[in-house]
């Protein structure tokens, strides 16, 4: 059975990579913000204080503005696995698409519902009937994080079901180890709260663009002040919340953490895995299999990575030379369930079942086989086969390596300016640092670009699977031809093109004009709607 | 019966669940999109006509999306199969789908007539082609598409875009779709519009029920001279869920009728389609738009009813392949699943359906013009 035209996979990859990374331009915000403006109606709500409401009212406007196109390309998510993944929906959509479905049931329905009434129910609600929506609609924003990362979990390390070779896919069969998976519960508070430093870094940001102008004073120290704090909390918890993914990795991602330290060798290499340096800086070459140049730290890798220092740490070349057995017995996996498919054979389900854990090796081994048929692989050419296959058992390094170091590094700076900030602020003297209020202006799209290196280092490390182990990635997709590709590809890139600009235009726009205060002009018109319209 | 047969019926139920409740929710709201540039003239009209659906049609979208993770966990090769197969429409329609939410947020932003000029055109499309689409699915699913599975599951495609983008029955089914979301639409506009609106969508209110009406009938005629599929040796309900080694399947003309032939009783659900339609437009036209409400979506309900009655128990027939045609039995999730599935659904359905009419409630009443205006957070 031929195998999907190369470029086909390439073009699906691309357009999921880049359709997932545009969404998540606008997610994080989403989640960091809901919350954020939680914390500032409950503080109205206690205090009574109009400015309380103003900021909820006023950030609430930001965020819808960038809520709406989160929600837009929200719905690309749900129906590329079908469009675009047909083979990969296929094989999981038993195991897969449960926590999609429950993410719609559970979480998605409770936020845009409320989030309605949250927009337009100020003067239809109590005051605590209001803020009860604000803290529904944060929950169903964070809840519906929850559900998309157990579903991504499940890519990242299997659990929870087992493959069926009557049906020819995967089916589920335990809800706890599905939702329990330590590598879902791990990324989603990684990725939640990741939202909550964009979420501060936007309100701190634009607050001090306003004092550094001197513009809405009061407002905008309160706002920072908030925001830093909720910032310093919230960038401390996501470098630990990445340390701990960090390990689990290692523990079930052996290539990915491999790949993500520029380890090609095994750390215990030099003589002891305690003196492995950690790469600060390093070119990998994936040609000759090392470093062109390394810059590193001795004595850091295995605590980092292991909490320990005797733990060995496999390289790249190691893992690869691991993978060749289970390779050879992928191809008798597979060879047994074709044979099992055509006409139940119990002897050929015996072999397969002896070999069902490394069914996945023998995927990758198709496109080496004699016409792309794994059975034709004889003894005599076999080793040239898995000789070939094993080279794609590990990711690229290069993106790998540099793109959670991009995060990491963005991810402490994040500390240390929240750290600043806070500081500052909470001594009044925001106003005599300049540099620092810049700092924090211009910082603001940096969580977002940290959120899309977390991504990038998440999913390029998972190559070359779909799910890890048991499908690969050129398996996964739907057999369309090129033309398909280039016709939503092109679509895509321009209808998101527009909705960018679209979306820089108003949020500047509103951030510029700033908040409109009614009642510091017109005390008595209380009642009427917060803000003048924006003059146009 | 054994557990795993119910839990497949229960599952072909919830699905036409999901696709009403995504017709009469969705549908209204674009039937809303697609009448803007009719029902408002002026731009206060049209920004009070998309304020009657503001505060909902976010929450009303969630049936689209649980529609799609709703058939990807509960029949995953349905899903698999069915929005591959149809790429360039389901492209097409996510394409329309997406400007729908960036259009509402953003038309109202910005105080030039070109800028709101191009939302409202971006309402037009987002509203019509999703419900085109939407119907013409359902008329080509009941011709059959041509695909056929490899060894391993893969899905491969034997037809090209052109036949199920062109295909008449399709269209029709498009255009009857397209009628019925105008007819809910509007009457939404009535429900909570006034004058000039309120008269503007009453015209349209009636006209989409009667048109929706007679293409329904026309249709019915229709399928019993088109091919339908039936099987042809012994079925195994509850069977492992596999196209791969299915039962024989034929192609018989007007075996989509077979059905109602076996189960009389199962003429109530056209004629209760037919009766819907047609009395929301008497009611439309007595106005009495609440009544026209349920009525219309009485006649949706029953419409998409009909057509999993006539099918039972296939969901995808192939025309190139009909042993691998997709089933209740053969493309739904492990039993497992099913069950796990099931049990979410019913918590969380009466908790969405109590807060989403708490919300209706809330914002209750006629939406007028000079609140719109005034109003910053307003649309």
């Amino acid at each position: 059975m031929p195998l999907i035209d190369p470029s086909v996979v390439d073009l699906s990859r691309l357009q999921f990579a880049l359709t997932a990374l545009y969404h998540f331009i606008f997610v994080p915000l989403t989640l960091g913000m809901t919350f954020l403006l939680a914390a500032m109606e409950t503080v109205y709500v206690i205090t009574g204080k109009q400015i309380y409401k103003d900021m909820t009212q006023f950030w609430g406007k930001l965020f819808a503005i960038n809520f709406a196109i989160g929600v837009a390309t929200g719905l690309t998510m749900e129906f590329e696995f079908g469009t675009n993944w047909s083979m990969y929906s296929h094989f999981v959509g038993d195991v897969f698409g449960t926590p999609l479905a429950i993410e719609g049931l559970m979480a998605f329905f409770m936020e845009s519902t409320f989030i309605g009434l949250m927009f337009f129910g100020w003067d239809r609600l109590s005051k605590p009937g209001h803020l009860a929506v604000t803290y529904l609609t944060a929950l169903g924003s964070n809840l519906s994080a929850l559900w998309i990362l157990i579903a991504n979990g499940f890519m990242q390390n299997p659990q929870g079901a087992s493959f069926n070779p009557d049906t020819m896919r995967m089916e589920f069969n335990s809800f706890l180890n599905l939702v329990f998976s330590e590598d879902a519960q791990a990324k989603f508070v990684h990725t939640s709260i990741a939202g909550f430093v964009t979420g501060a870094l936007f309100v701190m940001g634009i607050s001090a663009f306003y004092i550094l102008r001197k513009q809405h004073r009061e407002f905008a120290a309160r706002s920072f002040r908030m925001a830093a704090l909720f910032g310093v909390i919230s960038s401390l918890a996501v470098v630990t919340l990445g340390d701990a993914l960090g390990r689990l990795d290692y523990l079930v991602q052996p290539t990915k953490i491999a790949a993500i330290e520029g380890l090609w060798q095994d750390s215990d290499a030099g003589g002891s895995a305690a003196a492995a340096p950690w790469l600060v800086f390093a070119l990998p070459n994936q040609a000759t299999q090392t470093n062109s140049v390394e810059i590193g730290i001795p004595y850091v890798l295995d605590p980092l990575i292991a909490h320990s220092f005797s733990t060995n740490i496999p390289g790249l070349i190691s893992l690869e030379q691991q993978a060749g057995p289970r390779i050879e017995k992928g191809i008798t996996a597979l060879n047994a369930l074709q044979a099992y498919g055509k006409d139940h054979d119990t002897a050929a389900l015996a072999t397969f079942k002896a070999n069902e854990s490394d069914m996945g090796y023998g995927f990758l081994a198709q496109r080496y086989a004699p016409n792309q048929d794994l059975s034709l692989i004889t003894p005599a050419n076999q080793d040239a086969v898995v000789a070939q296959a094993e080279k794609d058992t590990i990711p690229n390094v290069f993106v790998t390596f540099w793109s959670f170091r991009i995060m990491m590094a963005l991810g402490f700076y994040f500390v240390a300016l929240f750290a600043f900030a806070a500081f500052f602020s909470l001594r009044n003297r925001l106003e005599r640092n300049p540099f620092l209020l810049k700092l924090c202006v211009w910082s603001i799209p940096l969580p977002v670009l940290a959120c899309e290196f977390g991504w990038i280092t998440a999913e390029a490390g998972r190559q070359p699977w779909s799910v890890y182990g048991w499908l690969p990635t050129f398996q996964a997709a739907s057999s369309h031809g090129v033309g398909y590709m280039v016709f939503s590809l092109l679509g895509f890139a321009l209808l998101y093109s527009v909705f960018i600009a679209a979306e820089l235009y108003l949020m500047f726009k509103f951030a510029r004009l700033g908040p409109q205060p009614h009642h510091a002009a017109a005390p008595e018109a209380a009642a009427a709607p917060m803000f003048a319209a924006p003059a146009e | 019966m054994e557990l795993y047969v119910v839990l497949k019926v229960i599952w072909a139920v919830l699905l036409g669940v999901l696709l009403s409740g995504l017709a009469v929710m969705v549908g209204m709201d674009m039937g809303v999109g697609t009448l803007l540039r009719f029902v408002g003239k002026t731009d206060v009209e049209r920004r009070t006509a998309l304020n009657i659906i503001g505060p909902h049609w976010d929450g009303n979208q969630v049936w689209f999306i649980l529609g799609g993770g709703a058939i990807f966990a509960a029949f995953p090769t349905l899903y698999a199969t069915s929005f591959s197969v149809f790429y360039v429409v389901m492209i097409l329609l996510l394409f329309s789908m997406i400007m729908r939410p960036v259009a509402f947020e953003y038309r109202s932003k910005v105080d030039t007539k070109k800028w709101r000029g191009a939302w409202d055109w971006a309402f037009l499309i987002s509203g019509a082609v999703p419900m085109i689409v939407y119907g013409a699915a359902f008329g080509n699913v009941m011709q059959g598409v041509g695909f056929h599975y490899g060894w391993d599951g893969q899905y491969y495609q034997d037809e090209s875009f052109i036949f199920y983008l062109l295909n008449p029955f399709a269209l029709l089914c498009g255009v009857m779709s397209l009628a019925l979301s105008i007819q809910q639409g509007a009457t939404m506009l009535m429900l909570r519009g006034e004058e000039p609106i309120y008269g503007r969508a009453r015209k349209a209110a009636i006209g989409g029920g009667i048109v929706g009406a007679a293409l329904f009938i026309i249709g019915g005629f229709w399928v019993a001279h088109i091919s339908g599929y039936a099987f042809t040796s012994p079925v195994y309900p509850g069977a492992p869920a596999t196209p791969l080694n299915g039962p024989a399947v034929a192609q018989v003309t007007g075996a989509w009728l077979h059905n109602y032939a076996v189960y009389p009783i199962l003429w109530a659900l056209p004629a209760l389609g037919v009766a819907g339609m047609l009395g929301a437009a008497v009611m439309n036209s007595a106005r009495l738009p609440a009544l026209a409400w349920w009525l219309g979506a009485i006649g949706w309900i029953s419409a998409i009813f009909t057509t999993g009655a006539s099918m039972f128990p296939f969901l995808m027939p192939s025309t190139t392949n009909p042993s691998q045609s997709l089933t209740v039995w053969n493309a739904s999730g492990s039993q497992y699943n099913l069950g796990w599935m099931l049990f979410f659904a019913l918590v969380f359905t009466p908790i969405i359906i109590c807060y989403t009419s708490w919300c209706f409630y809330v914002m209750r009443g006629k939406v007028k013009a000079e609140h719109v205006a005034h109003d910053e957070h307003s649309y």
